[in-house]
């Protein structure tokens, strides 16, 4: 293949993935943007779906991600303190690795069978926040512990060879030295986190069920915005409020996702 | 002294954190396991793997279709996916303009995080529209699936192809340009050769991905229970399967789902495991 | 002329009354995995003086400073042999408390490391850690400080960044971080590598200060550094101590042709 011919069509493999990606986003934006007002915001769904708003399943998100970011991020972080200040190379640690790197590999609606027979049966806690939040945590997992390494990694050995040298203990130095300087690259580890809860469908739906009721407890069964625009896409219930949901989802999605690699950007990368 | 006991204490404790996430793999394995073996055993493997007929009602569990449709759907993915994929990484690592840099770069994080329902619902919308209306059929279809996922994994491959390359030496680059070669050869004979076992690598992981995506799948393939036979027909893929009918399964079909999720766990791992150690590999 | 030093040099001109010695090294070898990095070290280190350990690069001098607060404990793959006995009690007893020891034995390393954050909480991370009170903390950051003969320059503006601080300036504060442990022993690997002239000027004067009440260890810079500042010298070479004794002996009469060589210049 020539020079020119292949420059084109690499060019172009470039240039259609764009314009894909800007035309669906075009698509949903611009059915959707109108229909966001503040009633959609502020009312819960009315009728299955047809009419309101989506209140309650912005509730049901929020908690949701809430539960996954409280039970996930101090895992998280202990492994990868534990992989990266208490153990070298060893036996443990590639066990560890490889079951975080498989866990990272599982699709979602596997997670969703085993939070459905684990939580919602197994632990008797039913479709709820909490088996739903927790299924969602053991999702998110894999995520914080990789970037919770790397920004430790990024931390110069010389912080670790002065606070031992001043008397410090292992943990000591864990806490004072270390973990203040990568709390920005853990930060940004549960932003990203956030954003894949958000969007997350197969999971949630097996085990936080569906309910539009708002939620009283950890226990409700709740509906997340996601799972809300999958069924009314699905049934055709409501073109319309599907819309707004989608452009809801993805306008988050885009401001979770820029707050996330920007501080990607600034505080991890350029650092090594 | 006390303090040499915490200090073991809180070692101790940060083992038993760091052991939560084979733990939680482990657990999945049990209880997947536990919920989806029996019934595989009560009706065969053979039956259940290469029975060709789906009908719960009747007791009928065989999952050949789901088989296949997973096959053709990641085949179409791949086939889109990988040259576009490539192309892409190519893009980014040799052939990028600044400007272009802060365009695409962007929109290959995005393309990561868009949801799949998102992309499901836009399938749904424009392309199975345009497939029934110019190519025939139900445009619920494989045809639409593929296209569909063939986008979804690009950033996968993208980003991890895109590593490899950037990760070869400079002086690979710079011997081939030296004996003569153009640009576009160097990359093609040169650079894509010695950067195989990362882009395989991102195609296995791109694979996985694809086999594992279940919502926009269920939206857009059709979900037809019956073998598929040419890429126009609606089809089931194994993670499809599951997610429609878990909602409203129950007794011999629920496990025969779960069954249906140990056959996928089965192969997802060893997809993985390759991945892993091609890129164990490939770090040296 | 081959010269083995066992014993303590008795007769040095400062301190004749203290016979004690601060840190006695018997037989002391190291080994990096399979590298040998010192080879049976006798030494023996008297309080209240500034001991230089001298000699070409990767003799060891590294080695044996981080060895005597054990901060060689932290990379894998090390093993020792002999005894370092401080205020005669061995180091490497395991029923020795490691951050003890460190506090008593406290370093300086070669480029200053000021930790990211305000130059009083860089001085009170020891006392901290060894949980001092905050009002303790105040006073012992500057007691540090003046010892350290920083704290005219820094005192109002003490929760500033440590980073702003210039060279000379940080590795002050580094000093006077180790300060704040009022430690008995200081070890400085070079501590002036990377400085300016009137700033290496100012901390070989802080060390002249210090030498009142703290025994020193220093790995010059260069052998003019060492003649400067200290009172006894160790030459050390492939690991080995070829030999010590009083700084004006050893610059001007030494015993060893090794030394000599070094010492006039004929290698480095």
């Amino acid at each position: 293949m020539t020079q020119s011919i292949a420059k084109i069509l690499i060019w172009m493999a470039a240039l259609s993935t764009i314009v894909v990606m800007v035309l669906i986003l075009f698509q949903i934006l611009r059915e959707g943007l109108p229909i966001l007002h503040l009633r959609f915001f502020l009312e819960s769904p009315k009728s299955m779906g047809r009419e309101g708003g989506i209140l309650s399943t912005m509730i049901g998100t929020i908690a949701l991600t809430a539960v996954a970011i409280i039970f996930a991020t101090p895992l998280g972080v202990g492994t990868a303190i534990f992989l990266r200040e208490y153990t070298r190379e060893s036996r443990i640690s590639r066990i560890i690795r490889f079951g975080t790197d498989c866990l990272a590999g599982v699709p979602s609606i596997i997670f969703g069978l085993f939070g459905f027979v684990f939580f919602v049966i197994y632990l008797n806690m039913g479709w709820s926040i909490l088996s739903g939040g927790l299924t969602l945590a053991a999702m998110i997992l894999p995520t914080i512990i990789c970037t919770t390494e790397e920004a430790i990694k990024t931390i110069p050995y010389s912080y670790r060879e002065v606070s031992y040298s001043l008397g410090g203990t292992k943990w000591q130095t864990v806490i004072h030295a270390i973990l203040p300087n990568a709390l920005p690259g853990i930060f940004t580890g549960i932003i990203l986190s956030v954003g894949r809860s958000i969007g997350e469908t197969a999971a949630v739906i097996l085990t936080a069920g569906s309910s539009l009721v708002m939620p009283t407890s950890l226990f409700s069964p709740i509906r997340t915005m996601a799972v809300h625009f999958y069924i009314l896409a699905r049934e055709g219930i409501s073109m319309e409020m599907a819309y707004g949901t989608g452009a809801t989802l993805i306008l988050l999605v885009l401001f979770v996702n820029t707050v996330a690699n920007g501080l990607l950007n600034r505080y991890v990368r350029h650092r090594s | 002294m006390i303090v040499e006991i915490k200090e073991k204490i809180i070692e101790k404790m940060l083992l038993l954190i760091a052991l939560s996430s084979i733990s939680i793999l482990a657990l999945i394995a049990i209880f997947i396991f536990g919920e989806g073996l029996p019934l595989i055993w009560k009706i065969g493997p053979r039956a259940f793997i290469l029975g060709e007929r789906w009908v719960p009602s009747q007791g009928s569990f065989g999952i050949l279709p789901m088989i296949f449709g997973s096959f053709w759907v990641t085949l179409g993915a791949l086939f889109l996916g990988i040259p576009l994929g490539l192309a892409c990484a190519i893009f980014l690592c040799e052939w990028t303009p600044p400007w272009a840099a802060i365009v695409l770069r962007p929109t290959m994080q995005l393309l990561a995080a868009i949801p799949s329902v998102i992309y499901g619902f836009w399938g749904l919308i424009v392309l199975v529209p345009l497939v029934r209306n110019y190519l025939g059929g139900p445009g619920l279809s494989i045809l639409s699936g593929s296209m569909i996922l063939g986008f979804m994994i690009l950033p996968t491959i993208i980003s991890i192809s895109e590593d490899s390359l950037r990760a070869l030496p400079p002086s690979f680059k710079a011997g081939g340009l030296a004996l003569g070669a153009t640009h576009w050869q160097t990359i093609w004979r040169v650079l894509i050769p010695a950067a195989k076992s990362g882009i395989v690598a991102s195609i296995i992981l791109g694979m996985g991905r694809a086999i594992g995506e279940t919502m926009a799948m269920i939206m857009i393939l059709g979900n037809a229970v019956k073998m598929p036979s040419s890429f126009l027909d609606s089809a089931r893929t194994l993670t499809t399967n599951i997610g429609i009918e878990m909602g409203y399964a129950s007794g011999d079909h629920r496990q025969a789902l779960f069954a249906t999720g140990v056959i996928l766990f089965f192969i997802i791992m060893i997809l993985n495991s390759s991945a892993i150690i091609l890129s164990k590999r490939r770090m040296g | 002329m081959d010269y083995s030093i066992g014993m303590s040099v008795i007769g040095a001109e400062k301190d004749s009354m203290s016979q004690e010695k601060k840190i006695i090294i018997k037989n002391f070898t190291f080994h990096y995995n399979s590298l040998q990095a010192l080879r049976n070290i006798n030494l023996d280190i008297q309080p209240r003086q500034i001991f230089t350990i001298f000699g070409p690069a990767r003799s060891g001098k590294t080695t044996l400073l981080k060895s005597l607060n054990r901060l060689t404990d932290l990379i894998f793959g090390t093993r020792h042999a002999g005894t370092i006995l401080l205020d005669e009690k061995d180091i490497y007893d395991p029923k020795q408390n490691l951050t003890q020891l460190r506090r008593r034995v406290g370093f300086v390393f070669d480029l200053p490391t000021p930790l990211p954050m305000s130059i009083f909480d860089n001085v009170a991370y020891g006392p901290k850690l060894s949980g001092k009170t905050k009002k303790c903390l105040n006073e012992m950051v500057e007691k540090a400080l003046r010892s350290a003969v920083l704290w005219e320059e820094v005192k109002d503006r003490l929760q500033t960044s440590a980073l702003r601080l210039s060279g000379g300036q940080q590795q002050r504060l580094c000093i006077a971080r180790v300060l704040a442990l009022e430690p008995e022993v200081l070890l400085l690997d070079e501590p002036c590598s990377g400085l300016d002239p009137i700033s290496t000027a100012s901390i070989e004067e802080t060390l002249f200060q210090l030498k009142k009440d703290y025994t020193i260890i220093l790995v010059p810079h260069n052998i003019q550094q060492a003649s400067r500042v200290a009172d006894r010298a160790g030459f050390f070479l492939n690991g080995d101590l070829v030999e010590e004794g009083p700084v004006y002996q050893i610059f001007t009469k030494p015993r060893d042709k090794r030394t000599e060589d070094y010492v006039t210049g004929r290698f480095g």
